[in-house]
């Protein structure tokens, strides 16, 4: 218990240090009472370390360093200047303060685009534009009695009221703000997630979890139909570790923690944890395990589901967790499974176990040009089928090399661009290569510096067999640099009329050649037919390796001038896109989540119903998605239909389950009325049953999550029932997931509201 | 639905009458140069050398063509191609493929039946110019199947080469176009279906012939002459066959259909995911629900693609006069030009694509026409005689039987060319034999009885399944523009005027109502329960051999086997025939109740109000 070492007194010290910026914060912008925010002690059962205090990246008041209508840091950005070039600003990254000199002309001979034609965004954040915060008083009231920070601040409320979708960010770059949170609440600790969550339930209001606000599913977005106060609830002050634990090689850590921050403290100890999603700059730990994230070196340490042991998580009929660390459980459905990529429809994650590794001794990058896109895919196809992978390997298709080319900083010396016109001969001319066929994969080992020679070895022997050549070092990182700051490039492509937008999918090894053929030509085509005037760049990588399947990664961008409502097309054009994914058999998302993308799903499940297996059975987050529930060789049944978010279907607690035919009845302690008793055939249930119901609303169909929002959930016996809004750092909901019989043995315990003498007579 | 429409639409694509003749260079001047030109396009070499000679011959005298270069070069280069012409005469065989390498577009390979591989030497001309052979029954070959099936999908999946097929599968005898067989279409779609290509292009491909250069080879083997064996020696003794004149030939290159488009809500690519691909699977409904719709599509614009000979005209007007007519007396010159004029008229207000030379006085059209099938009708002093054929003289006279057949040969020839036009007539002619029979004007039982009637002739008119409906609303506009009829919400009443249009309609279908009935007579009257094929083929042939003798029975078209096998199929569609699984042969069990409904109703005995009760008039 490493972290157990440093006293309290940091700890008061910092919170007292933090109270005073935030009253001198609202001393100086003048608030109405409402608006105050209110600091107070946590009593997080462990202080954390010093290090930990002063190793915070994102503060309470985002603003600060974020931008409000675009990606990242407010100093950070691409630009085009007089000279022609393109530099990059600010001193974070290690591309910053340099001049790429082939972007300009890449980007314009791209999309057609060209630097006269600007686009600007709004730069101030006008606060008179966001409408006044819809509040629910008693909530407040009782909100303040609880000592948990919170404010009401408008730039506070804009900046929780989005994630990082292009239909997101484009009305914000023109300064129009829609429906944003009416509250923002800052718990510094679990159990003030807890009194929260109550709160929540006590008085109606709608809670929205926010981590590190990169969602791009749309999770963030506030339903438009929602009347109830919605409150956000910014987990960004839970950011400590806990404990680390060196003889297991675990961490307990708040969910609120942000990656950079995460492995930053974690180094410092000498160790990992080995996950790194694209968006980890920014994106919390809560999120990760809320949306099934995967990291780019799964292949050494796992996706997030390899490396969580233990999860928190406030749901608001209470607490659920697992009684103990053990690495496996075989005491009915995983618990753990129905929380990764519940996307906060299910509850807030607060506390979690993570696995950790000690530090690689030796990291080494590397690339390999291939002739052609298939000889690339062949290629990993037989890495995977070896099980040899690297920390990473990525294969990038021609455009993308093209693109990263044009991304290559100014040559420091004549020497070095010599040297690289000496390659390019070498590639294109002595072996042949086409330069508009060849790809490139890019790689990462770790461990060992000899284990990792080694490795370096068999995977280019590999690779040789399929023409591949090693291509450098260099190659290599440039090609992951890219990951970090493609999301500013996508600004700097919206100061000049170019939209763009990425996607993900996982797929079987044999049809990865052909969802990335037909992905791309659907969206040509389909941008064609919609009257963009431009072609787009339509591109994609294979980003992961598996046994029976690989991830793969589309960006498509086009220049929308001429368009009326580029949004719109835009939109249709990804959504064909993602019907084309579906078709040929590519799954709706391998680590971005669901969120509004069930609403494809929902369409597709009315088609392919399966009826007559035991009928009382819906799941849906699970035929599409990568994401299976435990148990569930099959889904089966049918759709169940809301036919108002008002109506709710909601599991009798008390009564026996097993051979019942009716095993719903009306929920009557709330408002909320049943618009029809759920029948399911007679028979035992089989296991326990995810029940996922979408909703019709008037004959129109609603959005799930609005379904959601509203919906209780039933978690067997616990009745854990539901009323957060979306989830926690990301997304939202899939549909609502219902479990209506626990199995006995559950090896969790469960806190009824606060700890009673009935939970702990269980343990 | 839409989607027909603007299918249809395309084949009748704004391009005018304009016909070029792209090969009119080669015309002039052949060299052998041309043939052994190299071209890189490609590892075929493409030019049949050989059969240049032989090609030629019949190709050069005119050939005429309707051609969308750029945009077939184009989509072979996007999408994998597949050319999918009629098939009406050998020559189809070669034709296209000269024309493409001529354009310096990737020559095709070709599926066609095995016995031509057994030619000696232009087998092997055939597997150079880039045919593949397979055989006709497969049966329950699953090897063969397979191998087969996986050599046409990779082909369609890796773009080798475009493939051109036959979706009628075998030649046209009766130059009528055929349903469509499924097999190979499943073949080449199932690429698209999951999702191995983007998309997949058809070129539906017209060729139309002014003389088709098997016609009376065609018109024997419907008369029961078995089909002489292709062997290279029957192909040299054939050649002086091309010493003939011919004609001209067209080819239309239908606009591209995109399999993507067309497909687009009819299949559902996701039910391919959750097995392997590469796993035979039974095709599902819902895929070969698609499929043939597509196929019987293909087929739909190749009909509207192919070009009316004037020809084709006049034999439509020479088989409504009386038989007796044409043998004995012969039909008065004008008489003949006059009708065809007019039924000119009604082929244009159709919307059908006409080759009528517009410089050249209207009667030199019809004389050269009836000049270049001097082997079917002769002119002589103002009259029309169908030729006999004439035989080496014999000691016997000739018995009444034999001249029947002479007659019956000529006549089939006329049917034939008949034929060509036919599908621009069908459906309303089918809405014209309708009001007839039935003597009502409800649009309702009109629509019952045309559904009918297009059940019972489904294998002599190809319709596009699930669309009757579409077909009927199109039949009676044409009618109304014709000036044939009056529509209304409600009913369809003959006009005034219309009718000569409608007894002509009428009596092109007429022919082929009354040998439907000879043989339903046969069925109910004469013929045992069980019968094989054979055995009805001979039988209904001396039947209506006795008809026709007897002055009974008017058309001889009831000796062709062609129609005498469609009915066969479309009883066993109807389940008024089934195939019995006990014997080895193919053995039918006549169902003589349902046999003698059908042949109630289309007598028109049974009123079209009980019909009304199966809407699918499946009885």
């Amino acid at each position: 218990m490493a972290a157990n070492g440093s006293g309290g007194g940091s700890d008061r010290q910092r919170v007292a240090q933090q109270r005073l910026r935030i009253i001198a914060g609202h001393l100086r912008r003048p608030a109405d009472e409402d608006s105050a925010v209110r600091a107070a002690e946590c009593k997080a059962p462990q202080s954390e370390s010093d290090a930990s205090a002063e190793g915070k990246t994102v503060p309470r008041r985002r603003q600060e360093i974020m931008k409000w209508n675009g990606w990242g840091y407010n100093d950070t950005k691409f630009i085009f200047n007089k000279k022609g070039q393109t530099e990059f600003t600010g001193k974070r990254y290690r591309l910053s303060g340099m001049i790429l000199p082939g972007l300009q002309d890449w980007f314009e001979n791209t999309f057609g685009a060209s630097v006269h034609h600007k686009s600007p965004a709004t730069n101030i954040l006008n606060s008179s534009a966001v409408q006044p915060p819809n509040l629910n008083e008693a909530f407040v009231e009782e909100l303040k009695s609880t000592g948990v920070p919170f404010s009401h601040d408008a730039e506070d409320r804009v900046f929780r009221a989005n994630g990082h979708c292009l239909h997101e960010i484009f009305p914000l770059r023109e300064g129009k703000i829609g429906r944003v949170p009416d509250t923002v609440v800052w718990p510094n600790c679990h159990n003030d997630v807890v009194k929260i969550v109550e709160l929540a339930c006590k008085h109606n209001v709608c809670l929205i979890p926010f981590g590190g606000g990169t969602s791009v599913s749309s999770a963030l977005e506030c339903p438009l139909e929602e009347t109830r106060s919605i409150v956000s609830l910014d987990t960004s002050q839970m950011n400590r570790i806990l404990w680390i634990d060196e003889k297991n090689l675990t961490a307990h850590v708040e969910a609120g923690i942000i990656g950079q921050d995460l492995e930053r403290l974690l180094n410092e100890s000498g160790y990992c944890t080995g996950h790194e999603p694209d968006s980890m700059e920014f994106s919390s730990l809560g999120g990760w395990v809320a949306t099934r994230a995967s990291g780019m070196k799964k292949n050494v340490y796992g996706n997030i589901e390899d490396l969580v042991v233990h999860i928190k998580m406030v749901t608001p009929q209470g607490v659920i967790e697992k009684s103990c660390q053990g690495p496996r459980m075989s005491t009915g459905p995983d618990i753990h499974h129905f929380i990764l990529g519940s996307e906060g429809t299910l509850g807030l994650v607060t506390e979690v176990t993570m696995k950790i590794r000690p530090v690689p001794a030796y990291q080494k990058y590397g690339s390999v040009v291939f002739p052609d896109f298939e000889q690339g895919v062949a290629c990993l196809r037989e890495v995977a089928r070896q099980r040899c992978a690297p920390a990473s390997i990525r294969l990038m298709d021609n455009k993308q090399f093209q693109f990263g080319h044009a991304l290559k900083p100014q040559g420091s010396s004549m020497f070095t661009s010599f040297l690289d016109g000496l390659k390019k001969f070498y590639i294109t001319k002595f072996k042949g290569f086409d330069p508009n066929r060849l790809c490139v994969a890019t790689l990462l080992f770790e461990g060992d510096r000899e284990k990792v020679l080694q490795h370096e070895k068999q995977v280019y022997d590999i690779a040789a067999k399929f023409g591949g050549l090693a291509a450098g070092e260099d190659n290599g990182q440039r090609g992951y640099m890219l990951t970090f700051v493609i999301a500013y490039l996508r600004d700097l492509g919206l100061d000049y009329y170019v939209i763009a937008e990425s996607f993900e999918t996982s797929v079987p090894w044999d049809r990865v050649l052909d969802v990335c053929r037909n992905v791309k030509a659907r969206i040509v085509r389909e941008c064609k037919e919609r009257g963009v005037q431009f072609s787009p760049l339509s591109t994609c990588r294979v980003t992961q390796t598996y046994d029976a399947g690989a991830c793969v990664y589309f960006y498509f961008a086009f220049n929308y001038r001429g368009l009326s409502d580029p949004i719109h097309t835009f939109e249709q054009v990804e959504h064909a896109a993602r019907e084309e994914i579906l078709a040929n058999g590519g799954s709706l998302s391998h680590h971005h989540g669901g969120g509004d993308r069930f609403k494809i799903k929902r369409l597709l499940i009315k088609r392919r119903r399966r009826v007559g297996v035991n009928d009382a059975a819906v799941i849906t987050g699970c035929i599409l998605t990568s994401k299976r529930w435990p148990g569930h060789p099959e889904p089966r049944g049918e759709e169940v239909i809301l036919r108002s978010p008002r109506h709710v279907l909601t599991a009798s607690p008390s009564r026996k389950l097993m051979g019942e035919s009716s095993i719903y009845q009306p929920c009557t302690s709330s408002a909320n009325t049943l618009p029809r008793p759920y029948h399911r055939s007679a028979g035992p249930l089989p296991y326990p049953v995810f029940h996922v119901p979408t909703s019709i609303c008037q004959g129109k169909p609603l959005r799930l999550r609005t379904a959601c929002h509203r919906v209780k959930l039933i978690l067997g016996l616990y009745n854990v029932s539901s009323v957060l809004g979306p989830p926690l750092g990301a997304r939202h909901c899939p549909p609502t997931v219902w479990l209506h019989r626990a199995p006995t043995s559950l090896s969790l315990y469960l806190h009824r509201g606060h700890c009673t003498q009935e939970t702990e007579n269980m343990t | 639905m839409t989607h027909t429409d603007t299918a249809s639409g395309r084949a009748k694509m704004d391009h005018g009458e304009e016909f070029v003749d792209i090969l009119e260079e080669r015309r002039r001047s052949y060299d052998l140069g041309h043939a052994l030109r190299t071209i890189n396009l490609h590892p075929y070499q493409g030019g049949p050398r050989c059969s240049t000679a032989k090609l030629n011959k019949a190709v050069l005298e005119s050939q005429y063509l309707r051609y969308v270069a750029e945009e077939l070069q184009k989509a072979t280069q996007e999408t994998p191609v597949i050319l999918m012409p009629n098939h009406k005469s050998y020559l189809d065989f070669l034709v296209i493929s000269y024309i493409l390498f001529t354009y310096d577009i990737p020559v095709p390979v070709i599926a066609s039946v095995i016995r031509l591989a057994e030619m000696k030497m232009v087998g092997e001309i055939l597997r150079r110019s880039g045919a593949f052979f397979i055989r006709r029954a497969i049966g329950s070959d699953k090897l063969y199947w397979a191998v087969l099936s996986e050599y046409v999908k990779t082909i369609v999946r890796t773009g080798y080469a475009p493939m051109k097929f036959y979706v009628e599968g075998l030649r046209s005898r009766t130059l009528k176009s055929m349903t469509p067989k499924l097999g190979m279409m499943h073949m080449v779609l199932e690429p698209y279906f999951k999702s191995e290509v983007f998309d997949i292009t058809l070129v539906p491909i017209s060729i139309s012939y002014d003389r088709v250069l098997e016609e009376s080879l065609h018109a024997h083997e419907l008369l029961g002459v078995p089909k002489p064996k292709e062997t290279t020696t029957s192909l040299l003794k054939s050649t002086k066959v091309l010493q003939e004149d011919y004609g001209a030939m067209h080819v239309n290159f239908g606009r591209p259909i995109s399999v993507r488009q067309m497909c687009e809500g009819k299949i559902n690519r996701c039910q391919y995911n959750l097995t392997p691909r590469d796993l035979p699977q039974k095709p599902t409904e819902e895929a070969q629900a698609c499929v043939s719709w597509l196929a019987h599509l293909v087929v739909r614009v190749q009909d509207e693609g192919s070009v009316i000979s004037p020809w084709s005209l006049m034999a439509c007007m020479l088989l409504q006069a009386p038989i007796t007519a044409l043998t004995e007396e012969g039909l008065l010159w004008h008489q003949l030009t006059g009708k065809t004029l007019w039924l000119r008229k009604l082929v244009l207000d159709c919307g059908a694509r006409l080759n009528w030379p517009a410089q050249t006085p209207d009667s030199d059209v019809m004389s050269s026409a009836v000049a270049l099938h001097r082997s079917v009708v002769h002119q002589k002093a103002g009259r029309v005689y169908l030729v006999q054929e004439e035989e080496p003289a014999r000691r016997h006279p000739i018995s009444p039987q034999e001249r029947m057949m002479r007659t019956a040969s000529a006549v089939l020839m006329l049917a034939s060319y008949r034929n060509q036009s036919l599908h621009v007539f069908v459906r309303p002619a089918l809405v014209a034999t309708a009001l007839h029979i039935t003597e009502s004007t409800q649009r309702d039982e009109l629509f019952a009885f045309y559904c009918f009637l297009q059940e019972l002739f489904s294998y002599e008119f190809v319709s596009i399944p699930g669309e009757l409906s579409q077909d009927f609303e199109e039949a009676c506009s044409l009618l109304k523009k014709c000036g044939a009829a009056h529509i209304s919400q409600q009913e369809v009443t003959p006009s005034a005027g219309g009718m000569e249009t409608l007894s002509f309609l009428r009596a092109l279908i007429q022919p082929f109502i009354d040998s439907y009935q000879v043989m339903l007579r046969y069925l109910c009257e004469e013929g045992d329960q069980v019968l094989t094929e054979k055995q009805f083929l001979a039988a209904v042939r001396s039947l209506a051999t006795r008809l026709i003798l007897s002055g009974e029975l008017d058309t001889y078209e009831a000796l062709s086997s062609d129609t005498q096998k469609n009915l066969l199929l479309a009883l066993r569609r109807l389940e008024a025939v089934t195939k019995s699984r006990a014997s080895e042969e193919n053995e039918f069990i006549v169902n003589e109740a349902a046999v003698r409904k059908i042949g109630d109703v289309l007598s028109g005995k049974i009123p079209p109000q009980m019909l009304q009760t199966t809407p699918d008039a499946r009885l």
